[in-house]
């Protein structure tokens, strides 16, 4: 009997964590589902699905030696989850302004009014230390309609004197 | 008529070269109607090319008709197709008939001017822009044995392009 677990690591980054990783769950029969890595202030993080018979035990005593030798601390939850269960995001956002606190979650609770679930959200901050910039990018999900979508968002816009684009995902099939 | 089978990745056959159409007859006017009947009963797109289904031939459809508020030419029979000039380049988000359960980021032509032959061999020419660009690109790329995947580019590039426009 197979089951997914999700694999969360985090650490310093180095070269070879993610082939060190990958290959000690392959030689012990994992499969890889979807995965997710990304660098951040200089620490690298990875959220991986695995199939695998192993239990939830198994996978600690496989992941061991890389904690201790690396220090990346590894977490593993069992998850209900499988493959092929995509949400499409149908929006993009972009925001950017001068930096200034309360930028994410003033435009993340518009957003949440309007049902939407977000997919992916990547922020940065560019400019210079004396003149930050703040950059969020966001993919996600709703039913409402552009031109609510809009009218919310140019209020906000407004109030923190921040740029927001929407931008409609037509995804093409063909 | 009859609705045919889709071939889908990672069906070698999907990587072929087609060939262009010399002989405009019955067999291929039958065979459009089977890709027409593919396209609209199968699942929703915007387009197909023949050897999705595996005919390889230089043959597409395409119709964005069924799209809101997006310029078109109605349904397009595009046999032989080349595109003659293009310009400026647009990422937008793609997936096809023959890569069920994932879509992705692809940077097209903005604008093309294109030229082909009619069902009957009559040479036809269109300028289009767009969603309409998009869907004849990434029709014709089947004709080439290519698929969306060999064009992807990643999130990160997306947003790095787009970040100050
Ligand atoms: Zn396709």
């Amino acid at each position: 009997m197979k089951n997914w677990f999700m694999l969360t690591l985090i650490g310093q980054d180095r070269p070879g964590i993610v082939a060190g990783l990958t290959r000690a769950l392959f030689e012990n029969g994992c499969n890889l589902g979807e995965a997710s890595m990304v660098r951040l202030g200089g620490m690298f993080t990875i959220m991986m699905m695995v199939e695998t018979e192993s239990d939830r035990t198994e996978l600690i005593t496989l992941t061991r030696p890389m904690e201790a030798s690396t220090g990346i601390r590894v977490h593993i939850d069992e998850i209900e989850g499988a493959l092929h269960s995509h949400i499409e995001p149908n929006y993009r956002f972009t925001v950017y302004g001068a930096d200034q606190a309360g930028i994410v979650a003033e435009t993340t609770e518009t957003l949440a009014r309007l049902r939407l679930n977000i997919i992916n959200l990547e922020t940065d901050v560019g400019g210079t230390d004396e003149n930050p910039i703040y950059i969020m990018h966001i993919e996600g999900e709703t039913k409402a309609k552009q031109e609510k979508i809009e009218r919310a968002l140019v209020e906000l816009a407004k109030r923190k004197n921040i740029e927001i684009r929407v931008i409609p995902i037509n995804t093409l099939i063909g | 008529m009859a609705q045919l089978e889709i071939l889908t990745f990672p069906d070698d056959r999907l990587k072929q070269v087609s060939t262009e159409v010399e002989i405009f007859d019955d067999s291929l006017h039958a065979f459009l109607k089977d890709l027409e009947e593919t396209m609209d009963e199968g699942p929703p797109s915007v387009g197909i090319a023949a050897p999705q289904v595996g005919r390889f031939e230089r043959i597409v459809l395409v119709d964005v008709s069924i799209k809101p508020k997006i310029p078109n030419h109605g349904r397009l029979i595009l046999i032989n197709p080349k595109i003659v000039a293009e310009q400026g380049q647009v990422v937008g988000r793609e997936g096809c008939l023959s890569v069920p359960d994932f879509t992705g980021n692809v940077a097209r032509a903005e604008s093309i001017e294109l030229e082909a032959k009619d069902a009957h061999g009559n040479t036809i020419s269109f300028s289009m822009e767009g969603y309409e660009a998009r869907a004849v690109q990434h029709e014709m790329d089947h004709l080439d044995g290519l698929l969306f995947l060999d064009h992807l580019v990643s999130r990160r590039d997306l947003f790095r392009r787009k970040k100050y426009k």
